[in-house]
């Protein structure tokens, strides 16, 4: 019998600590088979993030080293420039992407560092039990918005990928999603398309990948789904934002 | 060998341009401005990297992400800056990544002002940032040790695998003074064990201070700790000055020092046996040899530009065998060698 589908080379053969139902797994193994297939596991240096991929070292077979909450766009500069040769990517929440380290984000961005940049996006900080994110929905309960978000009291859910747009650094945004087969397709392309991008030089890629997140949702995996589906694509339209690599 | 009259800050500058230096990360703020100035134009002359960073915060993170791959990198700012700093650095000291971080030392608490001071000392060598760890700090009183230091101590910083401090001031920073380059460029460097450089023929390396399994962060607790243990050993660096037949010494680093040398010699001018042990190194600190000192009737008088932060480690060095006097001055005031001269002679009384 052939084999046709198996662990890339690029994910070590650890359990994931993720909850149940969780979307980090998925996105891990679209990272991990870009990389296989370009080749690049090699010569990849990876920057994890603080919050739930934390552990990224423990499942990522390639060099990874840690970053302070919000700092992996620094430290991923430092990497990159020193050595232009090694493929240099970040993996980071909505909280350490989008709150704590903002000013990283968006000056790693406009100084168009040649890096991926991975962004996953579950609207809520996971790790230390669902408090709200700057990504957070109008009206969504979290541990810190018991009533619901309310933009009065807690302003609004931040577009980072519409954001950086905006930057002339940036080269190539996507938004894509993982809650179902057709959707994990379209965000494997759009994964290993931000990494193609940084072999060839062309500068920053980001890719928010819109994740589902039960446990801290208060929901069941089917129902976290079928939310993604409903209500949080409606804040958080799919799509390319932009592409200047063409 | 020619000497090249250039301020503190840019002797600086040639020594960790000397020893090697991949990376330089900066941001403005005085006293320190010249650094960024002159790495923004000589290392990219060279070829190698100027980032001027969106913060203090990112410049240090940056310093890390370099020295993670084993790339010679390195930092400056001055005191509001560095307590920004103090994550990377506590990081770094976790993580076991080497780096060079300098701080041009200001007035503070707070915004402060932009003159010279010494008032980081407990900062710089009691930790900084969160968590049981030691910065290994250098105290240069000129632009020459600025020079020489700064090229030291990436080699001491990679030996340790743990973060280094030069620990200056406005005054040293600014000051003008002849330098000789008396370092040799340094062009080979040996492959390093930990470095994140591409997993080809190996198994993948990560590099992290979290350590979530049972007992695996005590261990590295107690493992820094002998490292901090065998650091203390090798690395104290000191300068004594007629201090064998003194019954004052003075105990000064830095600015203060070149001040209170020039009291001491008019102290001596005047027949008393005045006499200084100058800390290079401020953390290990030479407490040995200050303890060796004390007693038989020594008098010890501390002086620095803050309002008495070292003259703890020299209580705690002479152990109560002699007694301790402070003189200083902080927010930027600059003590004056008729009034460490004042002090000597009373203390003389």
């Amino acid at each position: 019998m052939e084999k046709i589908l198996s662990r890339p080379k690029a994910l070590k053969d650890n359990p994931l600590s993720y909850c149940p139902g969780c979307g980090h797994g998925i996105i891990h193994r679209l990272i991990a088979e870009s990389i296989d297939e370009l080749g690049i596991r090699e010569k990849t240096i990876a920057v994890a993030p603080v919050g739930c991929a934390v552990f990224a070292y423990d499942y990522f077979n390639f060099d990874t080293t840690e970053a302070p909450h919000g700092r992996p766009p620094a430290v991923a500069t430092g990497i990159k420039r020193t050595n232009p040769d090694k493929i240099v990517f970040t993996y980071q929440g909505d909280g350490d992407l989008a709150a704590i380290g903002t000013a990283e984000t968006i000056h790693c961005a406009n100084r168009g560092e040649n890096i991926t940049v991975i962004f996953v996006n579950n609207a809520n900080y996971g790790m230390t039990g669902g408090q709200m994110a700057p990504t957070t929905l109008i009206g969504q309960v979290t541990e810190t918005t018991p009533f619901g978000r309310d933009p009065l009291r807690e302003g609004y859910p931040i577009k980072v990928s519409e954001l950086l747009a905006n930057l002339q650094g940036t080269k190539y945004i996507e938004r894509v999603t993982v809650f179902n087969a057709p959707h994990i397709i379209k965000a494997k392309k759009a994964i290993k398309k931000a990494f193609q991008n940084q072999v060839e030089g062309k500068g920053y890629s980001f890719i928010e990948v819109i994740s589902h997140c039960p446990v801290d949702w208060g929901k069941t995996p089917l129902e976290s789904v079928k939310w993604v589906e409903d209500v949080f694509l409606k804040t958080f339209p799919l799509g390319v934002i932009k592409d200047e690599t063409k | 060998m020619s000497k090249h009259l250039i301020k503190g800050n840019i002797a600086l500058c040639e020594g960790a341009i000397t020893a090697g230096l991949s990376a330089y990360f900066g941001y403005p703020i005085t006293p320190q401005n010249e650094v960024p100035a002159y790495m923004s134009n000589k290392m990219v002359k060279m070829g190698r990297v100027f980032i001027q960073a969106e913060s203090e915060l990112s410049a240090a993170n940056m310093v890390m992400g370099a020295y993670a791959t084993g790339k010679r990198a390195m930092t400056s700012s001055s005191s509001p800056g560095i307590s920004l700093k103090q994550e990377a650095i506590s990081y770094l000291a976790g993580m076991e990544v080497p780096g060079v971080i300098v701080n041009v030392q200001r007035g503070g608490p707070g915004l402060g002002n932009i003159s010279g001071s010494q008032s980081d000392y407990f900062q710089a060598t009691k930790g900084g940032g969160h968590g049981d760890y030691h910065t290994i700090v250098f105290a240069p009183n000129s632009a020459q040790e600025m020079y020489e230091m700064a090229y030291d101590s990436f080699d001491i910083a990679e030996k340790y695998r743990t973060p280094v401090m030069i620990l200056s001031d406005g005054i040293i920073g600014q000051m003008m003074e002849p330098v000789e380059f008396n370092r040799q460029e340094k062009k080979e460097f040996e492959k390093k064990s930990w470095a994140l450089d591409g997993c080809a023929g190996r198994e993948p390396r990560s590099l992290q201070s979290l350590l979530m399994k049972d007992g695996a962060l005590e261990q590295h607790n107690i493992d820094l700790q002998k490292k901090y243990e065998e650091i203390k050993k090798n690395e104290v660096k000191y300068d004594i000055y007629e201090a064998e037949d003194a019954e004052i010494i003075i105990v000064a680093y830095g600015i203060s020092s070149r001040i209170a040398k020039n009291a001491l010699k008019l102290a001596r001018q005047q027949g008393i046996k005045a006499g200084m042990i100058r800390p290079k190194t401020l953390w290990p600190f030479p407490y040995e040899i200050i303890n060796k000192h004390a007693g038989q009737g020594v008098k010890f008088l501390t002086v620095e530009l803050s309002m008495g932060q070292m003259v703890e480690d020299v209580k705690l060095a002479v152990n109560g065998k002699s007694p301790v006097e402070f003189i200083g001055r902080a927010g930027g005031g600059v003590i004056t060698v008729q009034a460490v001269l004042n002090k000597i002679t009373e203390l003389k009384k």
